[in-house]
């Protein structure tokens, strides 16, 4: 049986990690509260993207862009959005599992996909799979402008431009509530499925509507990713807020467990001196 | 007097919102002025200033890539980066139109002009709005 001692070292040190984890939950809850208000500003410039461009393509059958238009697919990109550190849940570990089995589906080998990872733990992941990862974003701040992760947007757009690939797909955590994230796959492109809403209006098209295209489409897909990174960190501070809550807990559920026989440890120390100081006062008389 | 209501919106959240009398903006084509009842357009931006013009004074928007839909009533502006003149980090916007003009005249292999040069234009866009040269 533990000494009383180490019993005690026991108690003061998961006590301590409890506090930590309490402070880390606290930190992440109120990342999240702005990680909800970034990604609720983001949702009218969105929502104003894809009603134009939507309008766009309704009004003009003949407009077509290449990012439009689906091409034999000869390279997939896999945009996969993860977190820069762990202490996270299953945050990181459920959307490489799911990609990781969509990548095992569709292709048989490394090379006919690659890899564009937001986030460090995605990167290192895929790294050591062998798999081709041709750009990523590290270190991104808890609550990224658009400055922030423009870079990797211009190029994961780009290079579908110039033919590097030929279609994307896009992972990340859904926040759907604080305790609840889902694992998304979103095709970015080619746009082959734009909403399109009730009120359209027949635009004039200053100079023309392939011109019009032409600046929106890269920058309507740039604003998925964008919005998809913000959905992303809000699930990462609530899977992390979660993560720290049930590690707090289960600190406690350890400390009163520890207690408990710390206290019976103790019990039986009184206990057995007692019966040794009664067995020597008889063996006296 | 009539008026119309201008939206600019970021990826960051909403800039401006409120009504007008008339807008200038720097469209791909050359200035477009818009006033109340304007026919529905759309038209991309380049790097410019846009001009909010009220009863009695005229407010100024740092604009860079983005485009600009018009309705009857209604102007909304949705560009990747937008500041009001008076929100504008001056001293930023100096010392990036400093390094872009380093890149410049470093003349290397390895910079990338085209960037540089945007950055550039991005930067002395700002200074201009912040100081209300236009």
């Amino acid at each position: 049986m533990a000494s009383l001692r180490d019993i005690k070292n026991r108690i003061t040190s998961t006590k301590k990690t409890s506090q930590i984890t309490r402070a880390m939950q606290m930190v992440s809850a109120s990342k999240l509260n702005r990680a909800e208000l970034n990604a609720k500003a983001f949702v009218p410039y969105m929502e104003k993207i894809q009603d134009v461009v939507a309008s766009i393509a309704a009004g003009s059958n003949d407009t077509s862009h290449a990012m439009m238009t689906t091409r034999p697919v000869q390279k997939t990109a896999y945009l996969v959005i993860t977190s820069d550190r762990g202490l996270v849940g299953g945050y990181n570990s459920n959307i490489l599992r799911t990609v990781m089995s969509k990548i095992r589906q569709r292709h048989t080998s490394n090379d006919e996909f690659v890899i564009l990872s937001i986030g460090r733990k995605g990167r290192d992941f895929f790294a050591k799979q062998g798999m081709t990862i041709l750009d990523s974003a590290i270190a991104l701040p808890d609550h990224p402008s658009f400055a922030d992760i423009k870079e990797i947007t211009r190029k994961a757009v780009g290079m579908f431009s110039d033919g590097t690939y030929d279609e994307v797909y896009m992972y990340y955590n859904h926040f759907v509530s604080a305790i609840q994230q889902e694992v998304t796959e979103k095709k970015v492109l080619p746009l082959t499925d734009i909403e399109t809403t009730g009120s359209t209006a027949s635009y004039e098209f200053d100079p023309s509507a392939e011109a019009i295209l032409e600046v929106l489409l890269p920058q309507y897909a740039e604003s998925l990713i964008f919005g998809a990174v913000l959905d992303g960190k809000a699930s990462e501070h609530a899977a992390s807020m979660t993560a720290m809550k049930s590690a707090t807990d289960n600190a406690s559920e350890l400390i009163d467990g520890l207690t408990l026989s710390y206290n019976r440890a103790r019990q039986a120390a009184i206990t057995q001196e007692i019966t040794e100081i009664v067995g020597g006062a008889a063996a006296l008389e | 007097m009539k008026t119309i209501t201008v939206n600019i919106v970021t990826p960051d959240g909403p800039v401006y919102d409120s009504e007008v009398s008339m807008v200038i903006a720097v469209t791909a084509t050359g200035e477009m002025g818009i006033l109340p009842g304007h026919i529905p357009t759309v038209a991309p931006l380049g790097i410019g200033a846009v001009r909010l013009k009220k009863e009695n004074s005229t407010e100024l928007a740092a604009v860079s890539g983005g485009f600009l839909e018009v309705r009857p009533d209604k102007v909304t502006i949705l560009a990747q980066s937008a500041e009001l003149a008076t929100d504008i980090d001056l001293a930023r916007a100096q010392e990036s139109a400093r390094r872009a003009e380093a890149m410049l005249q470093a003349n290397k292999e390895e910079v990338d002009f085209q960037r540089a040069e945007l950055a550039l234009r991005r930067a002395k866009n700002r200074i201009n709005v912040y100081e209300g040269n236009i």
